[in-house]
């Protein structure tokens, strides 16, 4: 068996070590930003849903300015992200590079987009209900948590694992700005010194990576599914 | 105030639900809509009261001015006593609590069990798991689907569904239970299955039950009084006996029309159905009952007393708030005074006659 790796994939086993963390930094920094993601996401996407047109904290004001917000960050490609926050990120995590250096910028360019997933997982839910636990008294703080977060678990499951693997993509660029993981690694040997045995190794963990979290995901979505 | 606008309630004649001038605007400009105008109802306790208009007539606006999803742009509203338009948010999240609501297209949690769903408004309540537990078993033994608890709306028939949705309108004991087109979404023996249990539920629990629909077929099974809404106001209200027996205003005959198989006959006539060919010196009439009175042989009383033959071409008589309303469309032939005397009697004893077809060659 080692025998046979160090023959198809002789570039790897001789790096082994440093292929172990980079797959250790990529794990470390698509479920830090991961985390950060999903709170502060879910967050804006609640306060964009329930202060949009007609919905129980309408609210003009904070609904137009995150919509502005979330649009301006869509629209700035992430490698100029990456540098445009490195000030912030020194400022936050005392660093910009390495994976704590990583963290600020992913989080900046995952959230606008987890926050328009959740918008649009809100939107899904049927009108009625908000209206039918308005008529039995019930408040706004119980109309988020009871009726919009627990009726969106499976559409919001969809969108976490759309963000996770764009994250993972993400990662592959922050090795730009130093922080390591299987991009920066694929790139370092696969591309730089031609190992193409390093880069073919690097896609196939990424692929093994998406399919556990896509797993993950539509074992989430199936679990809290109960439409005919 | 016309008679027919006196109500004696059911239970002593308290009023639970009180609108006065109630007006709602929607939008600004030049794209405003009033979608009521002016409403001023007042409901007893114990009543089953129903709203009927077509679409867009401002039905759901107006009950939704009741518990206050949609605030008045003026008026008032009085439920159970409380004003509703001047409480505080908390005030008036308790007040709801006493206002239990359905909708036609049930609007219940997929995501909770049957279970979850009525349990959902006894959250806060101050109830014990356990207690929830029995009150939830209770109510939907009450409904008639005791055996449901564990399974996903998803799984359940429309009908179901809508015992689920009564269930849980009821968990906090409401003194009202609104109904916006509860049972449009049915086929008619769901339909009926639904209403029955809203009747029982109203003689059980002595709750208050506002049915907004648009089938004056609804509002005869059930409803006590009823409101006739066109264009945001309520152009007519009062008994249902009384409405259906003369109405006031053509909405409103237009929707008995829809219910009633005496205007079949026009259409008939239109058609020159061989049932209604006549031979000379015979006429049609439509008798309508119009009175809750009309229980003596009136048909073969004024044949014999008039000399005249009556042949029954159909009749449809139906019992309303226990009193037969409709009528009869028959064809007369006889000596043309004695036909004329026989109308007049027939009028006399408040039978409302209309000739919709003669042969004979003077007029009616
Ligand atoms: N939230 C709203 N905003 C603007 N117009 C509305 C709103 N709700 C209802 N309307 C308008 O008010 C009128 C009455 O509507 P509605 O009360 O739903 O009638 P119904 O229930 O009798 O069909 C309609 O013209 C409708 O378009
Ligand atoms: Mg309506």
């Amino acid at each position: 068996m080692q025998e046979f790796l160090n023959n198809w994939i002789p570039n790897v086993m001789g790096k082994l070590p440093a292929f172990y963390e980079a797959i250790g930094d990529t794990l470390l920094m698509v479920a830090w930003s991961g985390v950060i993601t999903f709170i502060i996401g879910l967050i804006l996407g609640v306060l964009i849903s329930v202060t949009g047109q007609g919905a129980i904290l309408e609210n003009r004001f904070v609904y137009q300015v995150l919509d502005k917000l979330i649009s301006l960050f869509r629209s700035i490609p992430f490698i100029i992200l990456l540098t445009w926050v490195m000030p912030l990120s020194r400022a936050i995590m005392g660093t910009a590079i390495y994976v704590r250096g990583a963290i600020v910028p992913l989080v900046f360019g995952a959230v606008p987009f987890f926050t328009r997933q959740v918008e649009s997982a809100l939107a899904e839910i049927d009108p009625g209900l908000i209206e039918a636990a308005l008529s039995m008294g019930c408040g706004p703080i119980d109309i988020i948590f009871r009726v919009y977060l627990r009726e969106s678990v499976a559409a919001i499951a969809r969108g976490t694992t759309i963000t996770a693997v764009s994250l993972l993509n993400l990662t592959a660029m922050a090795g730009v700005v130093g922080a390591g993981g299987l991009g920066d690694f694929a790139v370092r040997y696969g591309h730089d010194r031609n190992m193409v045995d390093v880069t073919n190794v690097t896609v196939v963990v990424l692929v093994i990576m998406v399919c556990v979290l896509e797993f993950v995901g539509s074992l989430v979505v199936k679990k809290n599914t109960h439409e005919r | 105030m016309s008679p027919k606008n006196t109500w004696d309630f059911k239970v002593g004649g308290i009023t639970v639900i009180e609108l006065v001038h109630v007006s709602k605007d929607f939008g600004k400009g030049r794209q405003e809509v009033h979608a009521v105008k002016d409403v001023s109802l007042s409901i007893g306790k114990g009543e089953i009261f129903g709203i009927i208009g077509f679409s867009g007539a401002g039905k759901s606006t107006l009950v939704r001015c009741i518990n206050l999803l949609e605030r008045p742009t003026s008026g008032s509203v009085t439920v159970d006593g409380q004003q509703m338009m001047q409480l505080s948010a908390k005030g008036l999240r308790q007040a709801r609590k006493r206002i239990g609501m359905i909708f036609q297209h049930f609007n219940l949690m997929p995501s909770r069990t049957v279970f979850g769903n009525v349990a959902y408004p006894l959250r806060g309540s101050g109830l014990k798991s356990r207690e929830i537990a029995d009150k939830v078993q209770g109510l939907l033994e009450l409904v008639g689907i005791g055996d449901k608890a564990g399974v996903y709306p998803g799984q359940l028939s429309g009908g179901q569904k809508q015992r689920v949705a009564i269930a849980r309108a009821l968990a906090n004991d409401p003194s009202v239970l609104l109904c916006d087109e509860a049972t449009s979404a049915l086929d008619p023996q769901t339909t009926k299955a639904i209403l029955r249990l809203l009747k029982q539920l109203n003689e059980k629990l002595g709750i208050t039950v506002v049915v907004i629909t648009h089938e004056m077929a609804v509002v005869k099974e059930i409803c006590n009084r009823v409101a006739v809404m066109e264009h945001g106001q309520v152009v007519e209200q009062g008994e249902v006996f009384s409405i259906f027996a003369a109405p006031e205003q053509t909405v409103t005959r237009n929707f008995i029309r829809t219910t009633s198989n005496l205007r079949k006959i026009d259409e008939l006539i239109a058609a020159d159905s061989p049932i209604t060919a006549l031979n000379p010196g015979e006429i049609i009439v439509r008798l309508s009952y119009i009175q809750k009175n009309v229980s003596e042989p009136l048909i073969s009383t004024v044949s014999r007393k008039f000399h005249i033959t009556m042949n029954i071409i159909y009749a449809d008589i139906e019992i309303v708030q226990d009193a037969p309303v409709g009528g009869t469309v028959a064809i007369i032939s006889g000596e043309q005074e004695q036909i004329e005397s026989a109308m007049k009697y027939l009028r006399e004893k408040n039978v409302c006659v209309e000739v919709i077809k003669s042969e004979y060659a003077g007029k009616e």
